[in-house]
């Protein structure tokens, strides 16, 4: 065998240029943290940006020329271009509204931009493995640095205890993952997922072992999206965390987390649907009904639309039920639109919070319509897209996903579904009702007007929201044609 | 781009328009908004141009182009007889709500003229949509400024009252979208049109059961807009919560949109199940007629009373529908009109009184026609009308549907009756109380007569209510042959044969 077969040509580099750009980005982003005084590091926000643009580029270009990559570690298709798409666009979101914000809370550390950069990076690798050691290593890569920034402000006990829990159950839910790795590996004697597929294929004996080894990794991907039962960690997480690193949680890792979901289920568990897809159904259910339900109960922002970012994992599991194109697409299409809208919302909060989080409450929110005009209206938009009201993205990937649902005969799931979203728009419409019904409170005083980049953050989302409402073709096609089947 | 397109985007830039005036100018706004919904009244009334002494069916004005490729959504939108008087009473309506709210609506008040042309935008489309997703679409759309119309210009339980409409109506259309996709994976479009053609080719063959279920949906979401007993629950807190021009709005477009969608959804698309189900929906309708009216009769508090009306009076509409008879379908559209015209009145009356004396309670008023004969007058010209009263416009409409439902089911008539009393009872009690005895000391001290914008506001509707009920020839040959093409749509012979067929107790009894 001729050594060369083994050294990875250029073309393969270059299917893996975003990841490269990300990273050196990150290190010299390190690098200039350490060597310059405090007074020059003014401009790591605007050189993050250009590196996630030079990445999502990247991402462009790694996609002119599809294919494996390292031994077919990774595959660059369709799917893993919208994906990396996705969270570089979510890097470059989270940045504009964590500028402000970092400012604001007097620790505008280079580390901060440099931990948002190779947590993206390992979710690009996460969106493009076709490996279960290379989705490790992506999990991981985006995980620890998720975990640091958790509790990035650490004098902020809020911050401590956050990255605290995320670290401890995150570390359990990597273990139940890479249990799973073994047992598939013990079966097949394989960890790429085409292997792994062609295997379970062909085997002709009994499927139990496979269907408790996709078990064992659905847990642990279960665990990142915060499905039930393995959500109890988000709402703590999610409401100690510093707002834009909780708007980056809810969508940058989950989404990378339903990638892998999405590809390890439909591409190698493919054989056994028949053996996980009721598993899935019901945590879809419970996943919904269960954050629905206690999202009315809550009386902090953040809380509460952590409990909505796990109803809304819900949905998206409804999609990975119907195992599907369709419903592939609209998994994708849901998540893209989450993100645009979560983001907004919690840069929303973050702005309103004021200085070290002090106004979370729903009820800290009276009167911002009369304060703020501008920013409750754009709240309004996300919420609504949230609700899933029409002409909104969030309307659209419910749309999609319980469309998808129903061509795959889930008639229960769906119509389950669309009236948990009912009952969902009754806490949506409380932050509403403070916002608009009421009149200012002490926490609507001296309130400042936002920052420029804070404006760009939420401006570009609520934009992003209405397009994807009104023209969802367009990011639609992409994903059909991108969509595994 | 047709005229029809014009009319319905107008209001759309008439909000975008009226978000960029300043708040610190109210007064640009409330002419803004005049001045707006003025022209696209004007405007829509160049959708008569093809009824013009003629009585034309199906689509006479339509567009049709595709809004998204994959599922095909289209922006499929037309007139015909049926939407037609529905778009211009909602257009009529809107700038008389803006009049109302002229001196009413004393803060936030760039905001509120915003939301009504939002809201107007979304109820135009409801009733030309033509196709389903489009349908849902304005459908939700209209929901949003409704709730925030009455959320923050309306009375002491506005939040609750805001809630619980938003809510009510998302649950019934959790249903109604899960009904459209589904009809959609069976018949490949969302084109309302052609999923007709589909099912009269006998291309599109339902199953009787997911037929029944697909119209339960459906009209689940209709019959609490409508609002039907015993889903009525949240119309009374809405109506009394609201600001009068919400109320008006509310009372006078908005329920037309839940019986608009029985009219065209639930008997259009599924008529065999409305034909299996037509008992049961009258015998709804009789109970809402009776019990609307009862319930009426006992309301201390003006807004209360004629928000209970509506249920009585909507109930007539709905016989009329599922008698599935010519009159009994116009009677049921010729009310829709009517009870825009002569409740929408009525709420602005009570609008009126309540701006003089600052209170909804029938027993904080008595004796107002010595200090306000004008409005007397005006108020008993609208109870009149709202009673029934030949050569008014409720007259004709309450009459036709009695007749249609007379050759249907003579006993639905006998008890559809009583609520024609029973409306002449709480209505002249209500005027009795209201504006005869003598004036209390607070009451001649706050009450004055109608002023030029009030008169501005009201006149249009008088003139309605006298015209509706002499020149019925304006109004009822589009409607009756448009009408006509819906019975025959939902008389496929062979269908109705089938599900006699299995019913062989309803086939007897006529």
């Amino acid at each position: 065998m001729n050594i060369a077969n083994f050294l990875p040509s250029s073309a393969e580099y270059v299917r893996i240029l975003p990841e490269i750009i990300l990273t050196l980005v990150a290190v010299l982003i390190m690098f200039l943290e350490a060597v310059l005084k405090d007074n020059q590091k003014g401009f790591f926000p605007g050189l993050s940006i250009v590196g996630l643009v030079g990445a999502g580029a990247g991402a462009l270009i790694a996609w002119g020329d599809p294919g494996p990559a390292f031994q077919n570690m990774l595959t660059i298709d369709g799917f893993a271009t919208f994906f990396r798409l996705l969270v570089i666009g979510v890097g470059i979101l989270v940045i504009f509204s964590s500028a402000d914000y970092l400012r604001r809370e007097g620790s505008p550390g280079g580390e901060y931009y440099a931990l948002i950069l190779f947590s993206i990076a390992g979710q690009s690798i996460m969106a493009s493995a076709n490996e279960l050691i290379m989705i490790f290593i992506g999990l991981e890569i985006s995980s620890i640095a998720s975990y640091i920034l958790a509790g990035y402000l650490r004098t902020d006990s809020r911050n401590n205890e956050s990255a605290l829990k995320y670290f401890l159950l995150g570390s359990f839910a990597t273990a139940f993952l890479l249990y799973g790795v073994a047992w598939i590996y013990g079966i097949t004697g394989s960890t790429n997922l085409s292997l792994i597929h062609q295997s379970l294929a062909s085997a002709s004996g009994s499927t139990a072992l496979a269907t408790a080894a996709a078990a064992l990794l659905f847990v642990g991907f279960a665990f990142k999206i915060s499905a039930v039962p393995f959500q109890t960690w988000a709402p703590d997480v999610y409401q100690g965390a510093p707002a834009p690193v909780t708007a980056f949680l809810t969508v940058g890792p989950k989404a990378a987390a339903f990638a892998i979901l999405l590809r390890v289920f439909l591409t190698a568990f493919a054989p056994i649907t028949a053996a996980w897809m009721p598993l899935v159904w019901g945590v879809a259910l419970a996943t919904m009904t269960v954050g629905n339900f206690a999202a009315i109960l809550q009386s902090n922002v953040k809380r509460l639309l952590a409990y909505s970012s796990i109803a809304h994992a819900g949905y998206v599991l409804v999609a990975v039920t119907a195992h599907s194109g369709d419903g592939s697409a609209a998994a994708m299409f849901y998540l893209a639109a989450y993100a645009l809208t979560n983001i907004g919302a919690f840069s929303v909060v973050a702005y309103f919070s004021r200085k070290g989080e002090q106004f979370v409450a729903v009820d800290d929110f009276a009167g911002l319509a009369q304060r703020q005009p501008g920013m409750a209206a754009m709240l309004t938009i996300f919420l609504l897209s949230l609700i899933g009201v029409p002409l909104t993205g969030g309307f659209f990937g419910k749309f999609y996903i319980f469309k998808a649902a129903l061509d795959a005969h889930l008639v229960w799931l769906t119509v389950l579904g669309l009236l948990n979203s009912a009952a969902a728009a009754y806490y949506y419409l409380r932050l509403l009702v403070v916002m608009y019904f009421k009149e200012p409170g002490e926490a609507a005083e001296n309130l400042p007007n936002p920052g420029a980049a804070l404006r760009v953050a939420v401006y570009a989302s609520a934009v992003g929201t209405l397009l994807l409402g009104i023209f969802p073709g367009w990011v639609l096609d992409f994903a059909s044609k991108a969509a595994l089947r | 781009m047709t005229i029809l397109d014009l009319v319905l985007f107008l209001p759309l830039i008439g909000f975008l328009a009226l978000l960029l005036v300043p708040k610190s100018n109210p007064g640009a706004s409330r002419m803004g908004a005049l001045i707006i919904s003025l022209a696209i009244f004007i405007v829509s009334l160049g959708l008569l141009a093809p009824y013009w002494q003629a009585a034309p069916t199906g689509y006479t004005i339509s567009t049709n182009v595709s809004w998204i490729n994959y599922p095909p959504i289209r922006y499929h939108v037309g007139i015909d007889g049926l939407s037609l008087w529905l778009v211009l009473l909602t257009t009529l309506l809107t700038p008389i709500s803006v009049l109302v709210s002229w001196k009413y609506i004393d803060h936030r008040v760039k905001e509120f003229f915003a939301f009504m042309m939002l809201l107007e935008f979304g109820m135009l489309g409801v009733f030309v949509a033509l196709d389903l997703f489009l349908f849902f679409t304005f459908w939700e759309v209209s929901l949003v400024p409704m709730y925030f119309l009455i959320g923050i210009w309306g009375h002491e339980r506005r939040i609750y009252a805001a809630v619980k409409f938003f809510l009510y109506t998302m649950a019934g259309s959790a249903l109604m979208l899960a009904a459209i996709i589904y009809l959609y994976n069976k018949a490949g479009s969302f084109d309302v049109v052609d999923i007709t053609n589909q099912m009269q080719a006998g291309r599109l063959a339902l199953d009787p059961h997911v037929q029944m279920l697909l119209f339960l949906a459906f009209f689940i979401a209709f019959a609490i807009k409508v609002p039907l007993f015993p889903l009525h629950t949240w119309l009374p807190d809405a109506h009394v919560e609201a600001p009068t021009a919400g109320s008006v709005m509310l009372a006078s477009v908005m329920l037309k949109m839940g019986t608009y969608g029985l009219l065209r959804f639930c008997v259009g698309l599924f008529p065999s199940a409305a034909r299996a189900s037509a008992p049961w929906v009258a015998g709804l309708a009789i109970v809402g007629i009776v019990y609307g009216a009862l319930v009426a009769l006992m309301q201390p508090n003006m807004k209360k009373l004629v928000a209970y009306s509506s249920v009585s009076h909507l109930g007539f509409v709905v016989l009329g529908i599922f008698s599935f008879t010519q009159q009994g379908l116009d009677g049921a559209v010729y009310q829709m009109l009517n009870h825009g015209v002569s409740t929408g009145a009525l709420f602005i009356l009570v609008g009126f009184l309540y701006e003089r004396r600052h209170s909804l309670e029938i027993a904080a008023y008595g004796g107002v026609s010595t200090p306000a004969p004008n409005l007397a007058a005006v108020f008993l010209i609208t109870t009149l009308a709202s009673i029934g009263l030949p050569t008014l416009n409720n007259f004709i409409g309450e009459y036709l549907v009695l007749q249609g439902s007379a050759q249907a089911n003579f006993t639905w008539t006998v008890f559809a009756a009583l609520g024609v009393i029973l409306s002449a009872c709480y209505m002249l009690w209500l005027y009795q109380r209201t504006f005869y005895g003598k004036a209390s000391e607070s009451v001649s001290h706050h009450m004055f007569d109608l002023g030029a914008r009030e008169w501005a506001a009201i006149l249009p509707l008088l003139l309605l209510m006298v015209w509706m009920g002499t020149f019925t020839q304006t109004f009822l040959p589009s409607i009756s042959a448009q009408n006509a093409q819906i019975l025959r749509q939902a008389t496929p012979n062979a269908l109705a044969a089938g599900l006699h067929g299995t019913e062989p107790g309803s086939e007897v009894k006529r």
